[in-house]
């Protein structure tokens, strides 16, 4: 298929008798972003480590920008940018020697090299580092750096393995906006995160993974029609109202935690519901400590799409 | 595609050279080791058991040969950190020659034990040893020398990829001591045990040693061991070299 980037059918490894991936199935349409989302050991590292040609399948037919990783991987590896979890450098290099030889390694001139280089560390903002070596890099540069790394070609297909994982919220800000100037260019981007406001903000569907499969793919409006929506959640100051609490409240299918004095339950409309519970906790003169309104979490989208709360427990 | 195996190569030997501009203290030290041992066992310890006439004599192409041969850990070191860090990961989704790597290290290591070997010789000389045959034959030593640390080279590497982690070097590392020293390197085995000394007489660091000790006119030189000292190492890099480049190839797999 012309406008797929991704092709993914019945892809199997197995570490072991554990089965890292175990039949999965995923479709990326060119120049969408499509994220995959799981707990830790669900598989998504695997996939794309598979999908980048650095590890091989068991099974299945697993194409990139069009050529199978097993049989054609330099074809795979000439179109593609990895930023894997960790930085992909040369810790004792400094930046600018770092994107010249990745640069010369995609088999660039050497003048072409050092210009595209030049160009990708202005574009990152880290000209100024100098000569200083990566090692001594803050966590926000080195992930730029190895985002640059991944750029060097102006991939066809660019994966994405927990890019923002352990950065601080500038840091975060910083990749996403890369991310979306990338997919305006129209780069295929695969990326995997645990966070369901990263896949939110940035991607164009969802694809859930657990146990080595997908469990539901679709786009993030779609996904969280499943799960039910928005949730509000009121803390009580005091737990011997909880009781009263549930039964007053203007909203329906409420779950209570008695432990953390907390009643949560699934909304439609965000203010409308609200404003009818403060108005009726402050009727019924019971004392909130704390109401309001959120996204589901992860957890919760999980644990409506597996239907199985132990595999919920797993993943928290 | 096989168009770029020479500017990977290169590439990646340069990758190794910048290491070193980055942090010539640690090459220094790896180029001064040798030096210090020399001069350790030249007049600290004053070994020589067995050996006759002057010791240096003995000694230097003995010494020669074992940093050579201790040049496995060093390789051994260099490929398992790159392997846990996670610059290979960027390497191998390159569409670059898949043994550029290795090639890089090999180059990178056999420049870096050259060095060795002239200032090893060079300080020989300051301390008054000779070597008594002509120019031609010294380089035929330095190219036995440097075969028997190509060969050392490919065994480190395969040791490392087998490995997969630094901390293992330091297993391997207890291992080389004893092998290097097993050798007669240091001491003619005719002062040893029958048993002992067969075994030091079959190491293939003592073919390098007499041979080089014979082309160099030395004492414990004896003619004919330069075709051993030749055999071995590629025996060896037969055995190793495909065993490494496989290994390598099926990193992920």
């Amino acid at each position: 298929m012309a406008d797929t980037a991704i092709t993914v059918e019945d892809a199997r490894k197995t570490y072991g008798t554990k089965h890292a991936l175990d039949g999965l199935d995923l479709h990326v349409t060119r120049g969408t972003v499509h994220a995959v989302l799981g707990p830790n050991g669900a598989g998504k590292t695997t996939l794309v480590r598979i999908l980048s040609t650095l590890l091989r399948p068991d099974g299945g037919r697993i194409e990139v920008a069009g050529h199978d990783v097993r049989t054609e991987a330099r074809a795979v590896r000439r179109r593609i940018g990895l930023l894997g979890q960790y930085a992909a450098l040369d810790e004792q290099l400094d930046g600018r020697q770092n994107l010249e030889m990745f640069a010369r390694l995609h088999h660039l001139g050497a003048r072409h090299a050092r210009v595209r280089a030049a160009e990708l560390l202005d574009r990152f903002d880290l000209t100024d580092t100098g000569r200083t070596p990566v090692a001594r890099y803050s966590g926000g540069m080195r992930r730029r750096l190895d985002l640059a790394a991944s750029l060097i070609t102006d991939p066809e297909v660019l994966f994405l393995d927990e890019p923002t994982t352990g950065l601080d919220p500038r840091g975060r800000a910083e990749v996403w906006a890369a991310v979306r100037s990338l997919v305006g260019g129209g780069t295929t981007v695969l990326l995997t995160t645990q966070y369901l406001e990263e896949a939110d903000q940035l991607a164009h569907r969802i694809a859930f993974v657990d146990h080595g499969r997908v469990v539901a793919d679709g786009t993030p409006d779609e996904l969280k029609s499943l799960t039910g929506g928005d949730r509000i959640d009121v803390v009580l100051r005091d737990a011997g109202r909880l009781g009263a609490a549930v039964a007053l409240l203007p909203v329906t299918g409420v779950t209570v935690d008695t432990d953390r004095r907390l009643l949560s339950a699934p909304v439609t409309d965000r203010m409308s519901a609200l404003s009818g519970v403060v108005r009726a906790l402050e009727a019924a003169g019971i004392e909130a400590a704390d109401v309001a309104l959120r996204r589901p979490t992860l957890d919760e989208v999980f644990l409506h799409l597996t239907g199985d709360a132990n595999r919920a427990k797993e993943a928290a | 595609m096989t168009a770029h195996v020479l500017t990977d190569s290169w590439t990646m030997t340069r990758r190794e050279l910048a290491h070193w501009a980055r942090q010539p203290g640690q090459a220094l030290v790896a180029l001064v080791f040798p030096v210090m041992l020399l001069l350790m066992f030249g007049y600290l310890i004053g070994g020589g058991r067995g050996v006759a006439g002057d010791y240096m004599d003995y000694l230097v192409p003995g010494m020669l040969a074992l940093t050579m041969a201790f040049g496995l850990e060093g390789t051994m070191l260099n490929v398992t950190q790159d392997l846990t860090r996670g610059v290979i990961d960027r390497f191998r989704s390159l569409p670059m020659t898949n043994g550029a790597v290795l090639v890089g290290r090999s180059a990178a290591d056999m420049l870096q034990s050259a060095v060795a070997l002239a200032l090893l010789t060079a300080v020989a000389y300051t301390l008054g040893w000779r070597a008594h045959g002509g120019p031609g034959a010294l380089l035929a030593a330095f190219g036995l020398l440097l075969l028997l640390r190509f060969a050392m080279l490919w065994i480190g590497i395969h040791l490392a990829l087998v490995a997969g982690r630094p901390e293992m070097v330091q297993a391997v590392q207890i291992l080389v001591w004893p092998v290097g020293f097993l050798s007669n390197a240091l001491a003619t085995p005719d002062a040893m045990p029958d048993w002992l000394g067969t075994a030091v007489r079959w190491n293939p660091l003592s073919q390098t040693a007499t041979a080089v000790r014979d082309l160099l006119g030395g004492q414990g030189g004896e003619p004919g061991h330069v075709g051993a000292a030749v055999t071995w190492p590629l025996v060896l890099l037969a055995v190793f070299f495909p065993l490494a480049v496989r290994k390598f190839a099926r990193l992920g797999s």
